[in-house]
């Protein structure tokens, strides 16, 4: 994997809270058995008019997002199906990072981005980044005001910069683990296997109910 | 020290706690472990990328003997032989090669126990109480109404299982959801599980392991509570629980199960099964009560599975939805076609769809025909009626309700995940309005521009009768 360490690109804005991995990759698009060529079909959906032809109303085909690599959305981004496709078409059309907000709903907070998404970005070197709701929108109004703005999302010190007349930071949090595995660009499954002896040595005491002969 | 049911799985599959991370993370959040996986379900869309990862790099699959295939996503439900698409052709070819190459065993097209994958799991006996079981596909939490801790994964995880059998994962915290009461029929799971996703909202069990439990879901049968466990990921937890018990024992010990223990090591294996209930005085991070009395047939009207009213209410206002900011339900609502304040009874549908991982089995075939016989669906309306797998469907037919569906106007299809998704040449038209009986209803998830609304069983028969949705408890049937 490739390590994520800081990156500096322009930012786009996809104004919307839920935006589900159908959204992100629909389906059509998933009956390739490559792990590229996705990156055209990202929203497809909604970037397209049924004619083929680009919906100039969609975020990502205004001039003023063209280019960016860091995309900025509302809260439970990704959700719904496990589908990596989602991930490998983001990075595909450019981006590097993704950035949406946490939630208070009645004193609990609830995470920017779903669990499977996350994992599944995490595996690809494809940075989430979770703000607060006021914070994002505060980088959404800006990106609003200056187009072509631009941002740094710096890894090792868990900061966005917008480059703004005058900078604005904003500090975020990431589980250390996942921050570990980022920055050196882990191979996951090298990982494991490395402790193949401990699993052998577990599979030995465990009963995984091992299914009866061929059925 | 009392555990959970979710704790005792846990723990009694870590290999080992990852020692290579930082102290911080350790202590953060109780550190990494290598979690062992005992069940490892494919399927042809989520499959291809992990085989070729495990060619690129020479490495095999570890215990092909506790890893299983079948396809369902692409699978054409009128003609399952003829697949016309080349692509969703491909993609099935590459799954039937896979198999072959690393010795998975694969129930394909041709075999009689095909069917979605989380329909066949259990009807097979691999699916059983205190497993770790991953699928790469967001609706394997439908297992964990065994008691078996069940969740979905990406593409990159399928290769690490496949490589490894094991996953590097963050232990999750527990959401304890108990359903006081009764539902009154016909209120069934999909009512209570609609009725939870719009109470803690589609994120509100994100990072969570979601433990069902109370008099509703003791009462439940096993295919009502793998509809409740299936929506889990519609509320954001990746898994789902059901303590198992007697009916959980019942229905494994029932019909030709051929993976499950039989005989004498049933009996075994249920005794250590009743050791797997959450301990009394067990604590979990958030707990939940809901009254299953209370709650009337759901029926979602928006572009998120949150988005649901009682049958009984309206279309809501902008600005009057919780969790929901005003442009959310302003952009569902301009997607849906539907004006605030409408009667949700007043809302007509050109389609209905019965089917999908989390109600095509049996016994929501035998709830819909029941409502459907001697009825007529509506005219201009097409109803297609999809059985989850081929034993779902053999079994149907043995009790002639595929006569009944087919009298009363509906389409009676072959097995897979047809219309959930449209991934075959099932889809909604752009405009298309659909009752559906699966589990998720945002934009383009039917086809391109077709609207969606979430309902159970009983609600897309009669709503298939009606034209539109209807109040069914004051259908004669039901009493009132």
């Amino acid at each position: 994997m490739t390590p994520f360490r800081s990156h500096r690109g322009k930012l786009a804005v996809v104004d919307r809270a839920n935006i589900d991995t159908d959204a992100i990759i629909p389906k059509q698009h998933l009956k390739s058995i490559a792990r590229t060529g996705f990156g055209a079909h990202l929203f497809s959906d909604w970037r397209y008019a049924s004619d083929g032809t680009p919906n100039p109303e969609f975020a990502l085909n205004q001039p003023t997002f063209a280019g960016a690599s860091i995309l900025v959305a509302r809260n439970n981004f990704g959700c719904g199906s496990s589908r990596e496709h989602a991930v490998w078409a983001i990075q595909q059309g450019g981006f590097q990072a993704v950035i949406a907000p946490w939630q208070d709903r009645n004193g609990t907070r609830v995470p920017a981005f779903a669990d499977i998404f996350r994992n599944n970005a995490n595996k690809n070197a494809l940075l989430t980044v979770e703000l607060s709701a006021p914070e994002v929108e505060e980088i959404v109004q800006m990106a609003g005001r200056y187009a072509g703005l631009e941002a740094t999302v710096d890894l090792d010190h868990q900061r966005v910069t917008l480059h703004l007349p005058e900078e604005m930071a904003f500090h975020f949090e990431i589980d250390a683990a996942v921050k570990e595995r980022l920055v050196h660009g882990i191979d996951d499954i090298g990982i494991t296997l490395e402790h193949e002896a401990a699993i052998t040595a577990f599979e030995a005491r465990h009963d995984p109910q091992r299914p009866r002969a061929s059925a | 020290m009392a555990q959970t049911l979710f704790e005792k799985i846990w723990s009694r599959h870590v290999v080992m706690m990852l020692p290579d991370l930082p102290a911080e993370a350790s202590a953060q959040a109780g550190g990494t472990a290598i979690l062992y996986i005992d069940r490892h379900l494919v399927h042809e869309v989520t499959s291809p990328q992990a085989f070729e990862g495990l060619r690129l790099s020479k490495r095999t699959v570890r215990r092909p003997e506790l890893t299983f295939a079948t396809m369902d996503h692409n699978v054409p439900t009128v003609d399952r032989m003829v697949i016309r698409d080349p692509i969703s052709k491909a993609q099935i070819e590459a799954l039937e090669a896979n198999c072959r190459e690393f010795g998975v065993t694969l129930y394909d097209l041709k075999s009689d126990k095909q069917g979605i994958v989380h329909i066949i799991g259990p009807e097979l006996g691999l699916t059983l109480p205190g497993l770790t079981m991953v699928c790469g596909d967001s609706h394997t939490s439908t297992h964990g109404a065994f008691g078996a801790l069940a969740f979905g994964i990406g593409t990159s995880e399928v290769e690490h299982v496949l490589a490894t059998q094991c996953l590097p994962q963050q232990k999750a915290k527990t959401l304890k959801v108990e359903f006081t009461g009764r539902p009154k029929p016909p209120v069934s799971a999909k009512d209570l599980i609609l009725k939870l996703i719009g109470t803690i909202g589609t994120a509100g069990g994100t990072g969570y392991v979601l433990e069902y439990c109370g008099e509703a879901i003791l009462a439940l049968s096993m295919e009502a509570r793998m509809t409740i466990c299936n929506m889990s990921i519609e509320a954001g937890a990746r898994a789902g629980l059901v303590a198992p018990d007697d009916t959980t024992f019942e229905y494994i010990a029932r019909g030709q199960r051929p993976f499950a223990p039989q005989g004498k090591a049933l009996d075994g294996a249920i005794a250590r099964w009743r050791t797997l209930p959450s301990d009394p005085g067990a604590r979990y991070d958030r707990e939940l009560t809901i009254n299953a009395a209370e709650i009337a047939p759901q029926v979602t009207w928006g572009t998120s599975p949150g988005m649901v009213a009682d049958v009984t209410g309206r279309v809501p206002q902008p600005g009057d939805v919780p969790g929901y900011s005003r442009s959310d339900v302003e952009q569902a609502l301009a997607y849906m076609g539907l004006v605030p304040g409408t009667l949700i009874t007043d809302i007509a549908v050109a389609t209905v769809f019965i089917g999908s991982c989390t109600n095509a089995r049996i016994e929501d075939l035998r709830i819909a025909a029941g409502i459907l016989k001697g009825r007529k669906v509506a005219k201009g309306v097409r109803v297609l009626v999809v059985p989850g797998s081929q034993q779902v469907r053999a079994q149907a037919q043995a009790e002639g309700l595929d006569r009944v569906f087919t009298t009363a106007g509906c389409e009676w299809r072959e097995s897979g995940c047809s219309m959930c998704l449209g991934m075959n040449p099932d889809q909604l038209k752009p405009g298309e309005r659909c009752a559906s009986t699966s589990n998720r209803n945002f934009e383009g998830r039917q086809g391109k521009g077709g609207r969606t609304h979430l309902v159970s069983p009983h609600m897309a028969a009669a709503t298939a009768v009606a034209g539109h949705f209807v109040d069914i408890r004051r259908w004669p049937e039901h009493g009132s």
